[in-house]
């Protein structure tokens, strides 16, 4: 079985490690193997954040070499389209159309690319663009948006329904359980 | 039972199979993790806590294993330069019960002020030293650390990487070995007193046991092993370098180091002796390809390969070792970047503001705050190091001299945890040699950068138990700082800040400015978001100035206006404060 290359990309904040959590739970309960690379630390503080999940029969490096990651998800437009280059050709480009501007562009430094969209598709690769906050919304809560990615995901990946609910239930409070699967459901339902 | 771990989730897990029964840390990313899920998971085990530096906590660690106990310290790779003096000594004395020191080093600098390689550290203080490949050999490799330091009575390094320690893979679970017995307390001076006299006749017993445990690494280690393949080139490797180079060339002939000092010379001359060519792949320093030169053994130079500056990564492993060609696509071109900010109504954005507006010079130091060098904001003039704020402040109001000129005078900004870090002994230094500055000491009740930690200030320890809270203003006034001297504001009151801070600057003795507003990220305080009022809002500009990411210009109408995002905006008023019109209300 070859190796499932997966990036998340997004802002400090938006929930992207919880997200890498619930694939990384999905890849056990499969019994396959699986290796996941963050950074924390300063990127709490709004900036970007990448995770890197690697799932397969015997995985080495907890980085996605570049080109050749199968599925990326952009919780945000801009911080897909800056690892858009990383999809190989032919994979899936998955982002949430809802944008967050940068500091440089609230103070005025920078533009935010109004492009964004037609840029993401130049790529040579499948897009499907999310509106992730609004699914998040629906289902009463916007910081679920990363959960409705996941779900959007999970069509690209082949695990059953049964382990993907053991993952949700592994990696989420009980107490945000139900309107989180609902959340899922939302995303899964997307494609 | 199998579990997805991060490598510092897996220590905890591995200290805690190996029976240790004290853990003590000062928090650094990327190592803050392991101390903090020894506290959620195994407390009814293991006694934890944070020490207000890396040297307190390396000496009450080594208190723990002199008394007995089996002990965990951790910091990051910079916090040993702190620890250095009790770690350079207690090679020489050794250890009562075993003495693990975790080093997280942090290649490109994720989250540092350097990136060193401190495998050197092993060299120098003359410790072995362990590193993990991945979270289950991060568990599994602490049981080993822990038995070699009992029986060679030396602390032993177990170093990891951000790679290792934030990077997550499956680990198997093992059994927890009985925890050593504490019985009285054993009189040694000759062990435990480095008098001259005592510590001169361990210096050869170190080279001893160097010479030992070479050979163990050489002969029985299960750590470090040959993995045969093709023998046209053999791979020498260690920590995360393994695995990029393992998956670039998996028929390869490999020697995976997991003891990489002290440097087991005869094992990798047997490696060598089996294949055409050797090469080390090792991130940062030439530190195994140094010692493998020095012992005679011939090999590739890596580093004419692998860079000595910055992180390694499998698509560089694989293009520079094995000569693959990967789909190059190039990235989207000039896309504003996205750095870490202050967050929306930061309690530290008000007084940057402020300082800004005095022109004063700002020696600054580790945290959240050190944000505040960038634009906007741009009202930070150094960083060095830990608790470098008040004593570079020093050093620089000497030189200038008495002066009233604003863009001369120096100002020293330093957070909680940092001032009780190693702040404290330069403010003693300040008052003690007739200095003059102002040190505003930004008290936001937590330790905020690493994520969250208690510090000695805020009244409760790791585990969250009430406890005795040092009184920040109490003692800058016992150290000497002039009562009147000594002013509490509130950062969100702007005026207050600049009127207070303009009347300190114009005193010729140190003053100290506390501020005491709490992390808004870590005590999730969000009030009623302010608006902009588009009829009389001018499109000034001013308001973004404080650089928070609630605000931004909306350019669509027919003249550009402020907008607020109230999502992001917590309420705290600095905007509405800096704004000559009034457009920002509630």
């Amino acid at each position: 079985m070859k190796t499932t290359n997966i990036l998340l990309a997004g802002v400090g904040g938006q929930g992207v490690l919880l997200a890498s959590r619930i694939l990384s739970e999905a890849a056990l309960a499969a019994g396959l193997d699986i290796k996941q690379s963050e950074v924390h630390g300063m990127s709490q503080r709004g900036g970007s954040v990448m995770s890197h999940v690697r799932i397969g029969e015997e995985v080495h490096s907890p980085i996605v070499p570049e080109g050749e990651c199968d599925i990326l998800a952009g919780f945000e437009p801009l911080e897909g389209l800056r690892q858009a280059h990383a999809v190989k050709e032919g994979g899936v480009l998955l982002y949430s159309v809802d944008r967050i501007n940068p500091s440089t562009v609230s103070a005025g430094f920078a533009q935010y690319p109004e492009d964004v969209e037609e840029q993401l598709k130049s790529f040579k690769c499948r897009t499907v663009a999310v509106p992730a906050v609004q699914y998040a919304e629906q289902v009463g809560n916007r910081r679920s948006a990363n959960v409705v990615m996941v779900g959007v995901m999970s069509n690209f990946l082949e695990f059953s329904d049964d382990i993907w609910s053991q993952a949700l239930t592994a990696a989420i409070p009980a107490k945000l359980l139900a309107l989180n699967i609902a959340a899922f459901e939302l995303g899964r339902k997307h494609i | 039972m199998k579990q997805v771990l991060s490598g510092n989730e897996a220590i905890a897990r591995g200290a805690w199979e190996a029976g240790v029964s004290f853990a003590v840390a000062y928090p650094g990313t990327p190592s803050t993790e392991i101390l903090e899920t020894v506290a959620a998971s195994y407390k009814d085990d293991i006694y934890s806590q944070w020490s207000p530096n890396e040297k307190t906590a390396m000496e009450v660690g080594f208190g723990a294993s002199v008394a007995g106990a089996r002990t965990l310290v951790t910091m990051k790779h910079v916090g040993v330069n702190v620890a250095a003096d009790p770690l350079f000594t207690m090679a020489y004395t050794g250890v009562g019960g075993g003495l693990v020191l975790v080093c997280a080093d942090d290649p490109n600098l994720h989250s540092s002020q350097n990136e060193q390689d401190n495998r050197n550290y092993a060299k120098f203080v003359k410790m072995p030293l362990i590193e993990p490949s991945d979270s289950q050999e991060a568990k599994d490799f602490m049981a080993f650390a822990f038995d070699l330091s009992e029986k060679y009575d030396t602390p032993v390094m177990l170093r990891t990487t951000t790679r290792i320690s934030h990077s997550k893979s499956i680990v198997e679970f093992g059994d927890r070995r009985e925890p050593n017995k504490i019985g009285d307390l054993e009189r040694n001076a000759r062990k435990y007193t480095m008098l001259p006299g005592f510590a001169r006749p361990k210096h050869p017993i170190i080279e001893d046991k160097l010479k030992a445990i070479a050979k163990v690494g050489s002969e029985s280690c299960p750590l470090n092993r040959i993995e045969m393949g093709d023998t046209s080139v053999g791979i020498i490797t260690s920590g995360i370098s393994y695995q990029y180079a393992k998956e670039a060339m998996p028929k390869a002939s490999f020697l995976k180091l997991g003891l990489t000092y002290p440097f087991p010379a005869e094992l990798v001359k047997e490696f060598a002796s089996k294949v055409d060519k050797v090469i080390v792949v090792e991130e940062l320093d030439p530190f195994l390809e140094e010692q493998a030169t020095l012992a005679g053994i011939e090999v590739d130079n890596g580093k004419d390969l692998f860079p000595i500056c910055g992180e390694l990564d499998p698509v560089m492993v694989a293009n520079r070792l094995a000569g693959k060609a990967m789909n190059a696509v190039a990235p989207a071109p000039d896309l504003p970047i996205r750095p870490p900010v202050l967050c929306p109504g930061c309690s530290h954005r008000g007084v940057f503001t402020i300082l800004k507006k005095l022109k004063v010079f700002v020696a600054g130091d580790i945290g959240c705050y050190t944000l505040g060098a960038l634009p906007p904001l741009e009202s930070m003039h150094t960083c060095l190091c830990m608790g470098g704020s008040i004593t570079m402040a020093h050093g620089i109001a000497k030189v200038m001299g008495e002066t009233y000129d604003r863009k001369n005078k120096v100002v020293a900004i330093i957070g909680d945890s940092t001032f009780f870090h190693s702040g404290v002994t330069g403010l003693i230094d300040m008052i003690w040699n007739d200095g003059n500055a102002v040190v505003i000491i930004q008290d936001n009740r937590i330790t905020a950068m690493t994520g969250g930690q208690e510090n000695p200030g805020t009244g409760h320890d790791l585990s969250g138990i009430e406890s005795p809270q040092i009184d920040m203003e109490k003692l800058v006034v016992a150290l000497g700082v002039k009562p009147a001297n000594v002013r509490v504001v509130n950062s969100y009151n702007l005026k207050e800040v600049e009127d207070v801070m303009k009347e300190e600057l114009d005193k010729p003795s140190p003053s100290v400015v506390i501020t005491k507003e709490p992390c808004v990220l870590q005590f999730r305080i969000k009030e009623e978001p302010y608006r902009v009022d588009a009829d009389t809002c001018t499109g000034c500009k001013v308001c973004i100035k404080v650089g928070c990411i609630a605000l931004s210009i909306n350019d669509e109408g027919d003249e550009p206006k402020a907008e607020i995002a109230a999502e992001f905006c917590t309420g705290c008023s600095v905007c509405a404060q800096v704004c000559k019109f009034d457009a920002i209300v509630k």
